[in-house]
Order: C-alpha cells, then structure tokens, then sequence
C-alpha cells in the first residue's frame, strides 16, 4: 500500500519513510536540474534569499518537454541524480527534505540526508508521459533563460514515487537487488 | 544521377524526430512486453507496467514517450548516384529545427561544450555520412537521451585480453552503470576498428531492430551470452531488483590493428527510438 505524503514535508515526516515504501506524493514541488542547482548555491554562498522557499521543500530534478495547446506541462520524467550531488548537501542544510530523481547519490548526500531529515525519491526514468498526468499545475518561478531547466513551481496531486534512500541511509539499489538475488540461489 | 531535393530532406527529418520521439517502434514494444511475461519479480512487473502503460499514453495522446528527447542522432545512408539539391547539412539542421518545435520536443543542445547556452532549437543535430551503392537516400533518426549515453564506456584492450577481457568489459560497464541509465537497457557494443570506429559502431548497433542478431554467428551467440550475464547480474528495472535488466546486446564489429582490441559500449535506455524512412 502506497503512502501518502502531502508537501511541505517536515524533517520529522521524512525521517518516518522508509527505504522501498511506496509514496503518492501530493502539493507544492520545485523543478531544479544541474544549471539552476548551481545558481542556487551561488545564491546561498552569498547569503541571498533563494527564489523560492527551501525549508521542508522537495525537488524533482526534471526538465519538462514543452506543453502541448490544452496540456499542463509536457512530459517529466526524472534526469539522472548524481549531477546533483555536488549541489544537493548544500540545500539539504538549507532546509531541503526531499529530492525526486533516479540514479546512485553521492556519500555526501546520503550524510547531508541522515544529519537533517531527507529522503531520496525515485520516480520511474523514461515514464514522462505518465508522469506528467499527476501535475495539475506548473508555472516558472526563477531562471527563465534556462528553458526546459528554469525553476518551476508544480502541483503535483499522487505522483507515484519510491523511497530509494532514506533518512537512515537505507538504500534500495542494494537492497532489492540483494532480495532478487537470493531468490535466485 | 537521381535528384533529390533539400525540401524533401528536410520535410522527412521533421517527421521523424516527431515520429521516433512519441511512437516506440514495434520491435521495442514486443520486446518489452516479452520481458515483461518472463520477469519473475513482482517490484520488477510492477516497473514494467508502467513503462509499457507509459507508451500507450505517448501513442495515444502523440506526446513524447520521454521528456528527454535527446539530441538528434542522424544517419544518411546516401546513394552514390543521387545529387542533392541544396545544402544538405543546412537540410537536415531545418528538418530537426522544424520537428523539436512544431512536436513540442525539448531542446536539449548547448552551442559550446564549456559556456553551455541552449541554442533553443536542439540543432545541430549529430549527422553521420555513408556512401553507399544505388540511387537512394536512407533517413534514420535516433534521438539519444544524455542519461543512458553518459554511461557509455570505451576500452583500448590488449589483444591478449581476448574475448574473455571484451566480455568483462561489456559487463562491468553495465554494472558500474547500475540504475543510472534508466534500465531496461539496450547494449550497444562496437568491436574492432580505431578509438572513433568503435564508438560509432558501438552507436550504430543501437539501430538494430531488438531481436535481431549479428549475421555472424560467433557474435551472435556472444550477444545471446552477454544478455543471459547482464540479466544474471540482478540490478532489474530501475535498479529496483529484477531480472530484466537489459532487454538486447547488439554488437558491430570491424577489423582492427594487429595491436588493438577497442571495445566500445553505448548504452541506451528502454525508451529506444528509431525511425527511418527512405527517400
């Protein structure tokens, strides 16, 4: 049975999610990919305000297609986490409880994760289409000149994840492999 | 000399990007699908579901199947007795400017590896030329998601590593991969040739339609053997635990210097696209 989970989502809520539960993720998420992460650390290394509000946030690393006439967004699926990881600890300290992708994280993300109370999501890779039926709403909110890549506010109502790693540092990828495998034995 | 001319080039290439980016060819469906009824873990069916729920959605609404729509791999198989009218480079980058636009497809190129400005059109597209026999214009369009190609991997092995040293390669990259690249995965596998040669077969196996074996049989088993060890290792659809972790091993090969065993492997996700069209 899936979890529901309604954003924002407290360092304490995150700590209660599990490595393998199966999560219906509902409310406010951000979109931030590689470009964007690095303005927002630049933002944070000088002390700014960042152009959204990081405490209890949770972001989906995406790049959406562009919508079609009568469509929310385009396809969005999730990129490839470990771009992020040079970026990530830094907002997790920020306030950060929640990163959407898909792919193995860095040591010193799990730490940042562990240490404040976040969990690593994963959202089926390569599903876009069906992805993108659970955003009711998208609208950007920072960085327009990066395209596909500008910060965007969604409204997401049950978008299907997975906790991979959770705040104890649980990790699926080892895990579910380790559960296959011995039954295949 | 048969004419064909730039417009039509560029008309064609417009469609396929569309085509190849919303509409899964049927040998990857049925290859899916077939992977889908031998899977014997259930978090694994459950991912295969969705993928296979996923493509019905891009066919039905014509969106595309991912939003990585890649850059534009294009292959020209061009007849050496056709003449084209006009630039066919400039042919091509318009077809490709036209179909990322009008398909409502994202762009993805930046213009300078290093100052990594969009170019807002996903041009230039990557374009690869072959002469060959005849009068025709063979289009093949295969857009490539970045996630699946940063996990390639290319070796300069020594002969003496053998077929044994390809084979621990072409499985080691896989599994460093992990769940990076969005498995199910297809392996693209290049043997032989120079550094460049080997990567580019490596690409080009990547056209072959799933189910299709190398011509020669020595290859075509050793695809057969890599995909029962690749599945063996147990990484699974997502990385989530499973036995499907790659849906096909297409391997290219070419000579190769009396000092060189170059292995290449491109990796490419399970949305794998290709549309061709003949002119």
């Amino acid at each position: 049975m899936a979890i529901r989970v309604t954003t924002p989502m407290t360092p304490e809520q995150a700590r209660q999610l599990k490595s393998g539960d199966s999560v219906l993720l509902s409310g406010v998420i951000y979109t931030a990919r590689d470009a964007a992460h690095k303005r927002l650390c630049e933002l944070v290394a000088q002390g700014k305000p960042l152009p959204f509000d990081i405490k209890n946030a949770v972001i989906y690393f995406v790049g959406p297609a562009p919508a079609q006439p009568g469509q929310v967004i385009g396809s969005a699926g999730p990129t490839t986490s470990y771009r992020m990881d040079p970026y990530s600890p830094i907002l997790i300290r920020e306030g950060q409880t929640g990163m959407i992708g898909k792919g193995k994280r860095s040591k010193e993300v799990v730490e940042a994760m562990k240490q404040c109370g976040a969990v690593y999501f994963g959202a089926i890779g390569g599903c876009g289409a069906l992805l993108s039926k659970c955003i009711k709403s998208a609208e950007i909110v920072a960085y327009e000149d990066l395209g596909a890549e500008a910060v965007r506010r969604l409204e997401v109502e049950d978008l299907p994840v997975t906790v991979i790693i959770d705040a104890n540092g649980v990790n699926l990828y080892e895990s579910g492999r380790e559960a296959y495998l011995k039954t295949q034995k | 000399m048969r004419e064909i001319q730039a417009s039509d080039i560029t008309a064609a290439v417009r469609r396929l990007c569309i085509e190849a980016n919303d509409h899964l060819t049927k040998d990857v469906k049925d290859c899916i699908e077939h992977c889908r009824a031998q899977e014997p873990w259930a978090p694994a069916q459950e991912i295969l579901d969705r993928i296979i729920e996923n493509y019905n959605i891009a066919d039905k609404n014509n969106v595309p199947v991912c939003q990585d729509t890649g850059l534009a791999c294009v292959f020209l198989e061009i007849g050496q007795d056709v003449h084209i009218a006009g630039n066919l480079e400039d042919a091509v980058n318009e077809g490709v400017r036209r179909g990322y636009t009008d398909g409502f497809l994202r762009k993805s190129v930046v213009g300078d590896p290093l100052e990594r400005k969009n170019t807002g059109d996903n041009t230039p597209a990557m374009i690869y030329y072959d002469i060959v026999p005849g009068d025709k214009l063979k289009i093949t369009i295969a857009p490539k998601g970045a996630g699946s190609e940063n996990m390639s991997r290319i070796a300069m092995l020594k002969p003496a590593d053998g077929v044994e040293g390809v084979k621990d390669f072409i499985i080691k990259a896989v599994e460093e991969a992990g769940p990076n690249p969005c498995p199910p995965i297809v392996v693209g596998v290049g043997i032989g040739g120079t550094f460049d040669k080997a990567a580019l077969l490596a690409k080009k196996a990547l056209l072959r339609p799933l189910g299709e074996h190398n011509a020669d049989a020595v290859y075509a088993d050793l695809e057969k053997e890599l995909l029962d060890k690749i599945n063996a290792l147990g990484i699974g659809p997502q990385g989530f635990g499973g036995k499907t972790t790659a849906l096909a091993v297409n391997i290219e090969k070419f000579s190769a210097h009396i000092a060189s065993l170059p292995v290449a492997v491109n990796i490419n996700c399970h949305v794998a696209r290709h549309q061709t069209e003949v002119l």
